[in-house]
């Protein structure tokens, strides 16, 4: 059975094959999309550049400080998350979207629970590869709220600007 | 909106977001209950919704924002505690209201019947931002430097469902005080904001982070002496940023800011911020204007009557010095207030053989009718787990008094010994190591002379039933720590807390002592302070002249 996960408010297929952290011989990789952890990047950086359809995975405690100048190479971006209370990886999203203006796939993996779906959102996640869970009924907690008070990537102007 | 409020009404934004929020925790409930939510997935649920479990039932935190709330909300407390718990709310010592005895099942239904009166529980606890607290007298208070509540609410609406920030690695309080005299205890928070004005006149804030209470207790260091006001929104952010990145989350003992403020030294931790706020700064969160002026718009002082304070006082004195008991009364429950010929009423609920806290839901309708009568409409919570009316006239603070006396709400203790502060404890609480209610009666039961405790003079008596210090025990003149020791129930003595603007951590006096024991070893302590002082000194002047080992000396005399 294909992966699915949801992606800008739909349920999709999920095309993207995640790539073990022991891959020793890069040249033996799938040809079509795939995620790389942080630590295989940092040391096949040379080999893997250029090749288009290229994402990377961030732990939680790997922030995007370490390759804002290596944006340019990554269609998407997953940030793991390792327990759904650690949420390091909003923090993360934010910073990615705001401060760097990466446009690609942001995705959330790992142990977030679908109530948080909302939150990721406005944090910039586009795409939640939430695990155990049924999907299409998880679309809804998408839409819990409205509106929202602060500034966010979905809604950069503060609600004190706009009422 | 009401022409002229002096409270904040919801618009029909936030009226909107409670309400889509009682929809989503219905949902969540449901879920949980069907068996389609785990135990563990829906513990920061239900907690960001105000929910605990607690030792018996599960107990449901209702925030009041920074203290201030209306007779009518006063009211729907009552028929909560009415109709869903067993007739009886307890005020914590974060200016919320608690019920004990609600059923997990109907709190959906209790969240809604909040909503309709403009409250909520949401984000009461959880490792979020939680409540932002404030001086309880706040707009009414002699020594005030502006009313801090148009900046408290504009803080309420800041932390409300923050999506980057509401799984931290630990709870997050915030305080802001903008008077002489700290009565928020901004210096024990995890960010203290004091209300501070330029020489040019210029509004800012002094902000103190990685303070706090708990296991180890901090006071907070500065980490800006003048914020202008309008990048309040973005330094939060940006302080709340470099937390929810570096704060441990191995250890939750080590998980709070101010073990991260400690671990990197206040000068790296300012310098992070300060990266970090250099990129919002001056963006869409800067303040504006118009958005201080909607804020404070809501924030009216009441149509006060043109009174003669001299001649108020005057009569008020005759009326003391008349009737000695209300004479008491007055003394130790009104504070000064900022208009003439008006008084700050504190309602003690500290009555001895009540929890400290505790209001039945016939005293919460008194008080909500004595509210509308003699006190614009609006109540108060005090961190100190009283209930404030906090705009009274002097000519009618005699029939404030007797009504008070009726409805048990009028023990003249406040800022005294009895006035203790006191933490649900092992009878209601599954962290605590001890019990601590009745620690707090037996003490109320021996000093119950109340000659002695007024020639005693203020003193601050805190008790937390474990580390934890949701009791304040750190803070306290005398602080009193429940500890577990296998399996038996003590209690550790500390003295010479302060949560003033000299905030001090209380330091531990000796070994431990049984629940009996207790009450003496107080009584030992205060006839040492009485033996010690001068004229005029407070417990805490003798204490800190004097020293700890003086009263350890006396305390452990074989």
């Amino acid at each position: 059975m294909p992966n699915k996960l949801i992606k800008d408010g739909a349920v999709i297929i999920d095309d993207w094959q995640l790539i073990s952290a022991d891959t020793s011989d890069v040249a033996q990789l799938p040809s079509g999309p795939i995620i790389i952890p942080l630590s295989l990047w940092l040391v096949q950086r040379q080999q893997l550049a250029g090749r288009g359809q290229l994402g990377i995975l961030l732990d939680s405690d790997q922030s995007p400080k370490l390759i804002t100048d290596q944006l340019h190479e990554f269609s998407l971006i997953a940030i793991d998350f390792p327990a759904f209370a650690d949420g390091r990886g909003f923090s993360y999203g934010r910073e990615l979207r705001e401060k760097h203006q990466f446009s690609g796939e942001l995705r959330a993996v790992g142990q977030f629970m679908r109530d948080q779906l909302s939150y990721l959102k406005r944090c910039g996640f586009n795409a939640y590869a939430l695990e155990n869970a049924e999907l299409e009924p998880a679309l809804a907690s998408l839409q819990d709220f409205s509106n929202s008070y602060q500034a966010s990537i979905d809604q950069p102007v503060p609600l004190f600007r706009r009422r | 909106m009401l022409s002229k409020t002096i409270m904040y009404i919801y618009n029909e934004y936030d009226q909107q977001l409670v309400d889509e929020r009682v929809d989503q925790y219905r949902d969540q409930t449901k879920r949980f209950l069907a068996g389609d939510i785990s135990e563990e997935q829906f513990l920061p649920l239900r907690l960001q919704n105000g929910l605990y479990v607690q030792r018996l039932a599960p107990m449901l935190r209702i925030a009041i924002p920074y203290g201030t709330f209306s007779s009518t909300q006063m009211r729907m407390f009552a028929h909560i505690s009415t109709k869903y718990d067993k007739g009886y709310g307890h005020f914590s010592t974060r200016q919320n209201l608690q019920l004990n005895w609600p059923k997990l099942e109907q709190v959906p239904d209790i969240l809604a019947d909040l909503a309709t009166v403009q409250m909520h529980a949401i984000q009461t606890s959880g490792n979020c931002i939680r409540n932002t607290t404030t001086d309880q007298f706040a707009g009414a208070a002699a020594d005030e430097l502006e009313d801090p509540r148009p900046y408290c609410e504009i803080i309420r609406q800041w932390s409300t469902f923050h999506p980057e920030f509401a799984f931290l690695p630990r709870k997050f309080k915030i305080a802001v005080c903008a008077s002489e005299s700290d009565r928020a205890a901004i210096q024990m928070h995890d960010i203290g904001i004091e209300v501070v004005h330029d020489e040019r006149g210029e509004v800012g804030f002094k902000i103190l982070v990685g303070g706090g209470l708990g296991r180890t207790p901090v006071i907070g260091t500065e980490i800006v002496d003048f914020l202008p006001r309008q990048h309040l929104i973005s330094y939060l952010d940006a302080i709340l940023r470099v937390y929810n990145q570096h704060g441990r989350r191995d250890n939750k003992y080590k998980a709070r800011i101010k073990i991260l403020v400690r671990a990197m030294g206040i000068d790296a931790f300012r310098e992070e911020v300060e990266a970090e706020w250099a990129t919002i700064k001056d963006g869409p969160s800067t303040l504006t204007e118009e958005e201080f002026n909607y804020a404070r718009s809501f924030f009216h002082s009441p149509d006060y009557s043109a009174i003669d304070d001299g001649a108020a006082e005057a009569a008020l004195q005759k009326q003391a010095a008349d009737i000695p008991i209300f004479g008491n009364w007055l003394l130790r429950n009104t504070s000064a207030h900022q208009a003439p010929g008006y008084a700050i009423v504190t309602l003690s609920l500290k009555a001895t053989g009540y929890a400290p806290g505790d209001i039945s839901d016939q005293q919460m309708l008194a008080v909500a009718d004595m509210a509308d009568q003699f006190s614009f409409g609006e109540i108060r919570a005090s961190h100190q787990q009283n209930v404030i009316l906090a705009h009274v006239r002097k000519d009618q603070l005699y029939t404030v008094w007797q009504q008070a006396q009726s409805e048990g709400l009028a023990t003249a203790n406040i800022n005294y010994l009895t006035d203790i502060i006191c933490c649900p404890g092992g009878d209601f609480c599954a962290l605590a190591n001890a019990k601590s209610l009745p620690i707090a009666e037996a003490i109320q039961r021996k000093f119950d002379d109340q000659d002695y405790l007024y020639d005693l003079g203020e003193i601050d008596l805190n008790i937390s039933g474990c580390m934890n210090a949701c009791g304040h025990h750190h803070i306290g003149h005398i602080g009193i720590l429940g500890v577990d020791k296998k399996g038996q129930e003590f209690y550790q003595i500390c003295l010479g807390g302060s949560q003033d603007k000299d905030a001090s951590i209380a330091k531990i006096l000796g070994p431990s002592f049984s629940a009996d024991e207790v009450p003496n070893v107080i009584g030992t302590i205060l006839n040492t302070y009485v033996d010690q002082r001068t004229d005029e000194e407070s417990f805490l002047d003798t204490y800190r002249r004097v020293g700890i080992a003086v009263f350890k000396e006396k305390v452990y005399a074989k």
